[in-house]
C-alpha cells in the first residue's frame, strides 16, 4: 500500500524542486513583469520610483511610440527566418543523405562555431564587413558597390549576422528529422516514376516539416527579441525592439514602458507562434 | 539493345557534361558554400589572435605568439573568462540535477498534469531572451537584491533547465524497455535496475545535456547582461571592450575554447565507438 502511494508521489517528487526553481525565478517574474507594466512615475519621486495605477494606457503608448522597432524586428527576423531556412536546409540534407562516413564528422562542425562566442564572432563580422576589412574594398573594385556604400550599420549587415548566429538552431532539428527519414520511401518514390522534385515535394520536404517547424521557430523566437546584432552591426535607423527595452530598462530607467514592451513582444511572439504551429499542423512541439 | 542505343547517342557536348556535374554535385557544392560561411569568423577570429596587435584589434599589424603564450596579458579578461566559467560550472550542476529529475518524471511516468509540466518546460524557451533577463531584474528589485554573481547563477540555472530537460527526456524515450524488464526479471529491484540499467543507459543524454547547459551558460549575454550588475563575464567584456577594440587576449580564449571543445566532442566520439566495439 504504502509501496503503491510513493509510486504515485514519485514523478511528482522529481518534478518538485525544479519546478519550484521555475516558479520563482520564471513564473513570478513575469507575474511582476506584467505588474510592473501597469506602474507610473510617482509624482516628485526619485527616477526610478513607481507605483501602480493599472494604467493600461502604458501599453498603447509604448506600442505607438515605437511601431516602427517592432515591425522592424518582426520583418528582420522573418528574412533572418527564412535565409537561414535556406542555407540550413541544404546543408542538413547534404549531412544527413550525401556525407557517408563523414557523417559524425560534419555535425559538430555545424555546432563546432558555437563554442568561439557569439560575440566575438558578431564582432568579426564587423570587422570583416568593415572599411578595414577585405570585402568591402574588393566589391568596390569590381564595381558592385558605390564608394560611398558601407556594409556595416546597414539593415543588410544585422540580418546577415542574425541569419549567421542562428543557423545551428535551424540545421540540428533540420538534420534531425531528417535523418530519422527512411531512404528507402524516397526509393520507393522514385519506382513509382516520380522525378526529383516531385519526390523532394511530396516525401522529404513533408517527412521534415517537424524539423522545419522546430528549426524555424528556434530561430524565430530568438531573432525577434534579440538586439545584440542591431547594436553591434546596425545603425541607430536599425534599432529593434530589444534595443529600445534594454535601453529603457538602463539609461532611461523606465521600467514600466520596458515591461509593456517586454509583454508586447512575448505576446506578439506566442500569438504568432501558436497560429503557425496550427497552419504546420503539427502539435509535436519539443 | 543498350548497345545500339549507346552507339545512336552522339558525344555528350563539353556544357552539358558541367551542367550534369552540377546538377548531380550542387547539394555538396552548396553544403561546402554554408560550411564556408560558418567558418568565415572563426577563422577570423583565429587568425586575429597571433596579431601584433597592442591595444586594439582591429588591422593586421604582424605575426606573433605572445597573445598565446600569455594570455592573462590583458587581465580583465582572465578576470572576466574565470567568471564565466565559475558561474557556468554552477549553472551546469544545478540545472543539470533539477533538469533530469524533471525529465525522468516526463519521460517515464504517467501523471495528472503532465501536460502542462511539458508546458512550463517550453515556455522558457519561447520567451525571448530579453523578457527572461528583465522580468527577473525586476523581481531581484522587487526584493532588493542586487545583481551580481549569484543571481546570474540562478538566471543561467533557469533558462537551461528547459533544455537539459528536452535532451534528457530525448534520450529517456530512445530506451529499450525491454532492458529494464530483462533486469527485474533478474531479481534485480526497482532501485538497482535504475542504478545499474536505466542511469548507465541515460548518461550519454545527461552528459550532453550538461555540455549543452555549460555552453549555453558561458555564451550567453543578453540575460547575463540584466542580472549580473557590476560583474562581467566573458561575453560582457567582449560586449563592453567592443568599441574600443577587443584586445586579442579575447581571440585567443575564443578560439582555445574552440579547440578544447572540438577536442572534447573528439574524444568522447571515441569512447563511445569503443564502448561500441567492446559490446
Amino acid at each position: 500500500m504504502s509501496n503503491a502511494l510513493t509510486k504515485v508521489k514519485l514523478p511528482y517528487l522529481l518534478l518538485l524542486p525544479g519546478f519550484l526553481f521555475l516558479f520563482t525565478f520564471f513564473i513570478l517574474p513575469i507575474i511582476n513583469l506584467a505588474q510592473t507594466s501597469t506602474q507610473t512615475a510617482i509624482v516628485g519621486g526619485d527616477t526610478g520610483q513607481y507605483e501602480q495605477t493599472l494604467a493600461f494606457s502604458n501599453y498603447i503608448t509604448a506600442f505607438t511610440e515605437n511601431k516602427e522597432q517592432f515591425a522592424r524586428s518582426f520583418v528582420f527576423a522573418l528574412c533572418a527566418t527564412v535565409l537561414a531556412l535556406a542555407i540550413a536546409y541544404p546543408l542538413a540534407y547534404a549531412i544527413a543523405f550525401k556525407a557517408g562516413r563523414l557523417k559524425n564528422f560534419l555535425l559538430v562542425l555545424v555546432v563546432a562555431p558555437f563554442f568561439v562566442s557569439f560575440l566575438l564572432r558578431t564582432i568579426a563580422w564587423k570587422q570583416i564587413l568593415g572599411e578595414k576589412g577585405f570585402v568591402v574594398p574588393t566589391l568596390r573594385s569590381i564595381g558592385i558597390i558605390g564608394e560611398s556604400t558601407t556594409l556595416t550599420s546597414t539593415s543588410f549587415a544585422v540580418v546577415m549576422g542574425m541569419t549567421y548566429n542562428f543557423l545551428p538552431f535551424m540545421t540540428l532539428p533540420l538534420y534531425a528529422s531528417l535523418e530519422r527519414i527512411d531512404p528507402r520511401t524516397m526509393e520507393a518514390s522514385g519506382d513509382l516514376y516520380a522525378n526529383g522534385i516531385t519526390t523532394f515535394r511530396k516525401v522529404t520536404l513533408p517527412l521534415s516539416m517537424p524539423g522545419v517547424v522546430a528549426g524555424t521557430l528556434l530561430t524565430f523566437i530568438p531573432a525577434a527579441g534579440d538586439y545584440v546584432n542591431a547594436a553591434i552591426l546596425g545603425s541607430p535607423n536599425t534599432k529593434m525592439i530589444g534595443n529600445v527595452i534594454e535601453s529603457r530598462y538602463f539609461k532611461i530607467v523606465d521600467y514600466p514602458t520596458a515591461a509593456a514592451l517586454s509583454f508586447t513582444l512575448m505576446a506578439a511572439i506566442l500569438i504568432l507562434v501558436t497560429v503557425y504551429i496550427r497552419k504546420a499542423g503539427t502539435e509535436e512541439l519539443v | 539493345m543498350n548497345k545500339q542505343k549507346d552507339a545512336t547517342i552522339p558525344t555528350i557536348p563539353f556544357n552539358a557534361l558541367v551542367s550534369r556535374w552540377f546538377g548531380r554535385n550542387l547539394i555538396r557544392i552548396y553544403a561546402v558554400l554554408g560550411f564556408t560561411y560558418l567558418f568565415i569568423p572563426v577563422l577570423y577570429t583565429f587568425a586575429f589572435s597571433f596579431n601584433d596587435s597592442g591595444k586594439s584589434n582591429l588591422v593586421w599589424k604582424g605575426f606573433t605568439l605572445d597573445n598565446w603564450k600569455n594570455p592573462c596579458g590583458a587581465p580583465e579578461v582572465c578576470t572576466a573568462l574565470g567568471n564565466s566559467i565559475k558561474i557556468g560550472l554552477l549553472a551546469t550542476i544545478f540545472s543539470t540535477i533539477l533538469g533530469t529529475m524533471i525529465a525522468f518524471a516526463i519521460g517515464r511516468y504517467a501523471f495528472k498534469g503532465r501536460s502542462s509540466s511539458n508546458l512550463l518546460i517550453f515556455l522558457p524557451m519561447a520567451t525571448p531572451e530579453i523578457v527572461l533577463g528583465a522580468s527577473l531584474l525586476s523581481l531581484f528589485l522587487v526584493f532588493h537584491i542586487n545583481p551580481g554573481f549569484w543571481p546570474t547563477v540562478i538566471a543561467h540555472v533557469m533558462f537551461c533547465i528547459s533544455f537539459v530537460v528536452v535532451t534528457v527526456k530525448a534520450r529517456i524515450a530512445s530506451l529499450d524497455p525491454r532492458l529494464e524488464q530483462a533486469a527485474m526479471d533478474l531479481y534485480a529491484n526497482e532501485f538497482e535496475t535504475f542504478r545499474r540499467v536505466t542511469l548507465p543507459l541515460v548518461a550519454p543524454g545527461i552528459a550532453g545535456a550538461a555540455l549543452l547547459a555549460f555552453s549555453l551558460s558561458f555564451d550567453d549575454f543578453i540575460i547575463t547582461n540584466f542580472n549580473s550588475g557590476t560583474l562581467k563575464t566573458f561575453p560582457e567584456f567582449v560586449y563592453t571592450s567592443a568599441a574600443r577594440g577587443i584586445p586579442a587576449q579575447a581571440n585567443v580564449i575564443g578560439s582555445a575554447m574552440f579547440i578544447l571543445a572540438l577536442l572534447i566532442v573528439i574524444a568522447a566520439q571515441f569512447v563511445g565507438r569503443r564502448v561500441k566495439v567492446s559490446k
